[in-house]
């Protein structure tokens, strides 16, 4: 089971304002069935901007509940601009907390939140621009990708998975979610303006000789640097791995991964 | 909780160990607890407890001798044990067809094996859940090492022919091999691999109320595996390592209640789950069985509650101490949910709300009636949550409720 926090159990078991409004001042949906989660949240806003009444409806796990449920409590009362500042890591406090793998339920509170603001408003939301989707399982776009790394600090593809479900069903995303996390984190190392060619070259020969030779030899075989052009490192292999019909593989699945993880996403291996 | 009672329907997850099966481990910890290779009476009782399980054992999967028995730690060490073995004892082909619905043990190993250069095709079910045998046989070629098919899937209950598959697959290149996962078979329905053409087949002892950590695998004896575990002389130098005397002896015991409770389990727990199935699809207007297939192993029915998400029912039947398992993504820490339910194209406004119920021969008629009793208020409970009031009403219309 869930190690669901007190508060967390407490509101599933009784969920908080249930329910629809009927002529309400605004209306914010999140999620759909297909993804296994959804949240419609309903407000009731007086002349002076503040939120007198809020009702929500969950198709969704326990967590997703609890989320919608505190979620009604934080915002009556508020006035709507200050409702606006809510963002998905209050709703988790005040949860005392999610499991990692929920952290996409407070996510959706807030999405919900947002998108009935903007109803209110009458503000455009955001079209997602086919073009722009990342998760095609999910539907979520590049531009909500960006926000929710930057907001929430996240670091790996794990954490996206977990606070946006991006890239956690069929996974064939999981590449460009991690292009996207290397640009908004700013950690894409360039490799030509930071590096001479002469440095570049010393790095790789030491990766080459402290992780990836290691393990070559113990089959009999090794590699050697011949040269890098741009992104392209030029590599030779010798001696058993020569002549092995999986010599492909090696490359591709160790050698250029190793690579890769130590260096640059973007470099590409070649065999001469 | 709202009451201590714990009504346990979750079978196919795992059973109670029977009492029976208890006491005749009992005595292999601290009185008989001889290693079975050792050159004194200690040791050699064991040996002879071993030689009588496997008799057992033999006598259970319908085998012909006791040597075609092998014991593992799980269902997964089977499988493992089946599918690694008999591929690396014959290299000479590359490709595997299994099917949509196995278990993530044995699926698992086919996405590894993918990546190690062999060929498998995945074969569909259709929407209840059989199997699309030509499909099936139409994948068999030459070059095919291993036919690997459930006997009864764990999600759905629905028993393929694996006999049938088995011959025709051996028709078509006598060379394949089959394996067969019957985990969610034994105990359920009779295990008969004398007269078929089935090479191996691996089962878990504490799907049928022996404790967990104890498996077994049946090898046909003319068919070839190469052992995963390399060591010392046990299991013919299949599988090293000291016997795990007194889980053998308990899955032996455990196998024996089974085989003479084969009878109950046909009448008597699939009257019960009947009673459970037809109850809750005419109790609650959004309930939708998932596979309606007539040949389903007795004790298991899995149940859609259409617009409301698995974990949500299942936190809630907690409350009653109620428990079953959930095909719903949330349930399991992936964010897919049932790959079972989705290949039979279960419409996603049931599939999150996926519902595994199953039984046992300890299931009494009184925890159904209170599972009868207590299910359509904890539905209608998380229904009333749901933001489909507009869908359900129309449900509701069409069953002509309103």
């Amino acid at each position: 089971m869930w190690d669901y926090s007190e508060k967390v159990i407490d509101h599933y078991k009784n969920p908080r304002n249930v329910g629809s409004i009927d002529n309400a001042d605004a209306v914010g949906e999140a999620g759909s069935i297909s993804c296994g989660d959804m949240l419609k949240l309903y407000l009731k806003i007086d002349k002076n901007g503040i939120i007198t009444d809020a009702k929500f409806q969950t198709f969704g796990c326990g967590s997703a509940v609890a989320s919608s449920s505190i979620l009604t409590e934080m915002v009556i009362g508020k006035h709507i601009d200050e409702a606006r500042k809510i963002t998905n890591k209050d709703i988790v406090d005040a949860l005392g907390g999610l499991p990692p793998e929920k952290m996409h339920c407070s996510v959706m509170g807030h999405e919900a939140l947002e998108a009935a603001i903007a109803d209110y408003y009458d503000e455009e939301i955001t079209i997602k621009d086919d073009e722009d989707i990342v998760c095609n399982c999910f539907h979520i776009s590049k531009t909500f990708l960006e926000n929710e790394i930057k907001n929430n600090g996240l670091k790996t593809v794990e954490d996206v998975i977990n606070y946006t479900k991006a890239g956690g069903a069929c996974g064939r995303c999981q590449g460009k979610i991690k292009e996207i996390l290397n640009s908004v984190n700013n950690n894409q190392v360039n490799i030509e303006k930071k590096l001479t060619k002469t440095q570049l070259i010393i790095k790789i020969n030491n990766i080459i000789e402290k992780y990836i030779s290691p393990e070559l030899r113990k089959d009999g075989g090794d590699i050697e640097l011949i040269d890098v052009e741009d992104n392209k490192i030029k590599v030779k292999l010798s001696g058993k791995c020569q002549m092995c019909n999986r010599s492909q593989i090696t490359l591709t699945h160790f050698v250029e991964a190793t690579l890769k993880e130590h260096i640059d996403n973007n470099i590409e291996i070649i065999q001469v | 909780m709202t009451d201590s009672k714990i009504i346990y329907l979750d079978n196919n997850a795992t059973t109670k160990v029977d009492e029976k099966v208890v006491e005749v481990m009992l005595p292999y910890f601290c009185e008989k607890y001889g290693n079975p290779s050792s050159m004194y009476k200690l040791g050699d009782n064991n040996l002879k407890a071993i030689k009588e399980a496997r008799e057992k054992m033999k006598d259970f999967f319908g085998a012909k001798a006791s040597k075609e028995i092998f014991f593992t730690a799980s269902g997964s060490e089977s499988a493992n044990m089946a599918i690694r073995g008999v591929l690396s004892a014959d290299k000479s082909k590359n490709h595997i067809i299994t099917t949509k619905v196995e278990h993530p043990c044995v699926l698992n190993v086919y996405k590894q094996l993918e990546k190690d250069g062999y060929n498998v095709t995945y074969v569909g079910v259709n929407s209840d859940g059989e199997l699309n045998k030509e499909e099936l046989y139409q994948a068999v070629n030459e070059k095919t090492a291993l036919v690997s098919c459930m006997y009864a899937n764990n999600e759905t209950g629905v028993i393929f022919p694996v006999e049938e598959i088995a011959e025709k697959v051996k028709s078509l290149n006598k060379d394949t091999k089959v394996y067969v996962d019957a985990v969610q078979a034994a105990g359920k329905i009779k295990l008969d691999v004398k007269d078929t053409q089935i090479d191996l087949m691996g089962i878990s002892g504490h799907k049928f109320h022996a404790p967990k950590g104890i498996g077994a695998l049946y090898v046909k004896s003319s068919t070839l595996i190469t052992p995963l575990i390399i060591g010392g002389h046990q299991e013919n130098g299949k599988r090293a390592g000291t016997e795990n005397v007194p889980y053998i002896v308990g899955m032996a015991k455990a196998a024996e209640l089974a085989s003479e409770n084969l009878e109950y389990e046909s009448t008597e727990i699939k009257r019960l789950r009947d009673k459970l199935e037809t109850g809750l699809l005419s109790k609650i207007y959004n309930a939708r069985l998932n596979s309606s297939a007539n040949n389903r192993v007795p004790n298991t029915t899995n149940i859609g509650f259409e617009y409301v998400e698995g974990e949500l029912i299942l936190l809630n039947m907690n409350d009653y101490g109620i428990c079953a398992s959930s095909g719903s993504a949330c349930t399991s820490g992936s964010l897919d949910p049932s790959h079972v339910l989705k290949a039979m194209g279960v419409p996603f406004t049931a599939l999150h709300g996926s519902i595994r119920f199953s039984l046992s021969r300890f299931t009494t008629e009184d925890e159904i009636d209170y599972t009868l009793e207590k299910m359509p208020a904890i539905i209608e409970k998380v229904t009333s949550i749901s933001p489909y009031q507009k869908e359900l009403n129309e449900l509701k219309k069409r069953k002509g409720l309103i």
